[in-house]
């Protein structure tokens, strides 16, 4: 029992200390070792194709980012079962990025080098397609990228199957604009997408005449909402644009109706809210609410059908479809007819087949893009229903051309 | 007005972080067990709604059900916890540390095998779901969150149950003659193994409290815990080791401090600003706000 009071404090320093290195190392940075030049090759001599899947089946982003790892699989099986691509059985790896950058990057490069994948799906945040990316560039390899984004980028080696700001974030603006709301207040996770979208958000505004009343960020995985929503209801805006993603939202939203606020009084559009947020956030706390996507459960069509119907008899009749989801999906059936337009696995023949390729998506017809390797997409306003599915109630009638840098947007020059 | 709802929302953040570390005042501040497990036991509690809320239909009977169910869980873990690995490693704080550091991770892989890893949904009584007017004037009103006021009434209950306990009942004389001198303790004829289960047992069912709580204003899943238990860690360690009055002051002083600074920067900043206090603080108090006193402690 020698001097307990002063090993306590030690010890009680020792444990801050202890948890700061946990959250340090979790940060570092540990990227493999990398191929000098030319470039991974994809091993495609056996008889079946190995695809990597790499998506953060742990940490803050797993509520989001397993589904789309179920829709890729449910897709790589259905392309199986129908033959295969070019003859060859698809091999799925899956890999966790562990909603931790650095992590993404490690596996990109693993599942390049090491398993000699043909392509990658995966990634949801920004920051985790942002760290990969080089890797994929260094690699030449492909990636496809099936969430909607901030739009600003191109990179030769990834496919944009998710919404760019054009098919998401400015038609929202004119739903909302439609809707004669004349002021917003921005509140979003502190990364790049909602720093990206909130930048063009404001520049579209102040083009349009609408006022932006306040802007916030929290960090990611923050729970504690009290003082924004504080904020929010004293500005008195007339909607709310929200970019948050991940558990924040569960928080938020909770707090939102706490304060007596509702979507009659101030109606909150979010970008990152699918069915399967609704689901862990609480229709309780989300009816009527706005969401901006391309695609919803409910959305019509016999393509959509099939997929719901196949997803659901797999992994369960309470499990609903997303947008993330569908554009996975989608994702993989393009990469397919890629390869088989190419007749060959090799990457810069993929992407040379890439341009004009159409498939019936379960959101309707959807087309790549060639130049810019993005999706024709049709955008869609729904509303949170009391049966946790979102219904659309308002949609741009056909595909919006891919513009990930707003070229034909006067009001965006300067963005990029 | 809106220093008055700032406060209100400071001293909510104040009760979830009091909630929170009440357990730990008790396992790390009077045991000195580090038990990186708590965010789990939080976790588990949280989850004991989820689970009850499947047979029990209606809101507000599962919530009030869960909170005893919510303690015994956890509290049960904390015994199983105690029994299994602390109770061996007494003497080596530092390799307490790791171990529960691993059950820790052990407990959230569990959670997300059984419950999925997405997070799930509770439901809340429509009571706890509004918010209470105090008054409202021409110039604004003043409306307090219910589920919020609910969190301070049962952190303030909380800590006024723990408090008599530990001063008036045979238990709590034991835990604090333990904490002071164990090997005095010890000699006097206090089963010293039975007293650190039961302190355990109540700092591990108080983590299950916590978790029912913040199913009213947080998300549920596998990793709620560890996104909560730093602060929870840092409440106790400024309030002072071995002392309850520190930890109640500390988690109330933060909460309104990271609240009245939020309001006119951002989030980061107060966080930033509110870690500066601390770490300045711990430089003029490196014991904290209070410290115990006894001679045995030199």
């Amino acid at each position: 029992m020698l001097s307990l009071r002063a090993s306590r404090c030690r010890i009680a320093g020792f444990a801050v200390f202890l948890i700061a290195m946990g959250a340090l190392t979790a940060c570092g940075s540990k990227t493999g070792d990398t191929a000098s030049g030319g470039g991974a090759v994809a091993d495609t001599s056996g008889a079946t194709v190995k695809v990597g899947l790499l998506n953060s089946l742990s940490g803050t982003m797993a509520i989001s980012e397993v589904t789309v790892r179920d829709a890729l699989k449910l897709a790589v099986d259905e392309v199986n079962e129908s033959g295969g691509v070019l003859g060859k059985k698809i091999q799925a790896v899956s890999e966790d990025g562990a909603s931790d950058w650095p992590t993404f990057a490690e596996k990109a490069e693993k599942l390049i080098q090491q398993d000699r994948v043909a392509a990658v799906f995966g990634c949801w945040t920004s920051a985790s397609r942002k760290a990969v990316k080089p890797v994929f560039e260094r690699n030449k390899a492909l990636l496809f990228y099936p969430v909607q984004y901030e739009g600003l980028e191109e990179s030769p080696y990834i496919f944009y199957t998710g919404a760019t700001t054009n098919q998401q974030i400015v038609p929202a603006l004119d739903y909302l604009k439609g809707q004669q709301n004349s002021s917003l207040y921005l509140v979003g996770s502190d990364y790049v997408f909602p720093r990206t979208a909130n930048k063009i958000i404001k520049a579209y505004a102040a083009a349009n005449g609408m006022k932006i009343l306040g802007e916030d960020y929290a960090p990611l995985g923050s729970t504690e909402f009290g003082t924004i929503v504080n904020k929010v209801k004293a500005s008195g805006a007339d909607a709310v644009f929200n970019t948050l993603n991940g558990d924040s939202n569960v928080a938020f939203f909770k707090e939102y109706k706490s304060a007596g606020l509702t979507a009659a009084t101030m109606p909150v559009l979010s970008v990152s809210i699918a069915e399967e947020e609704v689901k862990s956030i609480g229709t309780q706390y989300l009816a009527d609410q706005l969401t901006a996507w391309n695609y919803y459960q409910t959305t019509a069509g016999a393509a959509n059908q099939k997929f719901v119907k196949a997803y659901k008899a797999r992994y369960g009749a309470d499990k609903p479809t997303s947008d993330p989801m569908e554009a996975a999906y989608v994702s993989i059936y393009l990469w397919k007819a890629m390869v088989e337009k190419a007749g060959s696995f090799d990457v810069a023949k993929v992407k040379a087949a890439s341009d004009g390729i159409a498939f019936d998506a379960p959101e309707g017809n959807v087309t790549v893009d060639g130049p810019s390797q993005h999706v024709y997409k049709t955008a869609r306003i729904g509303k949170v229903g009391s049966d946790g599915l979102i219904t659309e109630i308002w949609t741009s009638g056909k595909p919006v051309k891919p513009d990930p840098f707003l070229r034909g947007y006067p009001w965006a020059t300067g963005l990029s | 007005m809106v220093v008055l709802s700032q406060l209100f929302t400071g001293l909510s953040i104040g009760a979830v972080l009091l909630l929170i570390a009440l357990g730990l005042a008790l396992t790390f501040g009077q045991m000195n067990v580090i038990n990186m497990a708590h965010g789990e036991f939080i976790m588990a509690g949280a989850y004991t709604v989820y689970v009850l809320q499947k047979s029990i239909r209606s809101a507000g009977a599962s919530l009030l059900v869960a909170l005893p169910v919510g303690f015994l869980v956890a509290g049960a873990m904390g015994v199983l916890l105690e029994f299994l690995l602390i109770r061996h490693l007494y003497a080596r704080p530092l390799d307490t540390l790791l171990v529960t550091w691993g059950v820790a991770l052990m407990l959230q892989q569990l959670a997300r095998d059984i419950f999925g890893a997405p997070n799930v949904q509770t439901r809340a009584p429509d009571v706890l779901t509004g918010h209470v007017t105090v008054f409202s004037t021409d110039s604004g009103s003043l409306s307090l969150a219910s589920s919020r006021l609910f969190i301070l009434a049962l952190a303030v209950l909380a800590v006024i149950a723990l408090a008599l306990t530990l001063r008036l009942s045979a238990l709590g004389r034991r835990i604090r003659a333990v904490v002071q001198n164990r090997d005095l303790a010890a000699v006097s004829g206090i089963p010293t193994g039975r007293v650190d289960r039961l302190t355990f047992f109540i700092g591990s069912g108080l983590a299950g409290i916590a978790g029912v709580a913040l199913t009213l204003v947080g998300p549920i899943g596998p990793a709620m815990g560890t996104n909560i238990i730093v602060d929870a860690f840092l409440v106790v360690v400024v309030g002072g080791i071995g002392q309850l009055w520190g930890t109640v002051i500390v988690a109330f002083a933060l909460g309104v401090l990271q609240a009245m600074v939020e309001y006119s920067t951002t989030v980061s900043v107060a966080k930033v600003l509110v870690f500066l206090a601390i770490v300045a603080f711990l430089q003029w108090r490196p014991q904290g706000l209070f410290t115990v006193r006894t001679r045995s402690l030199a």
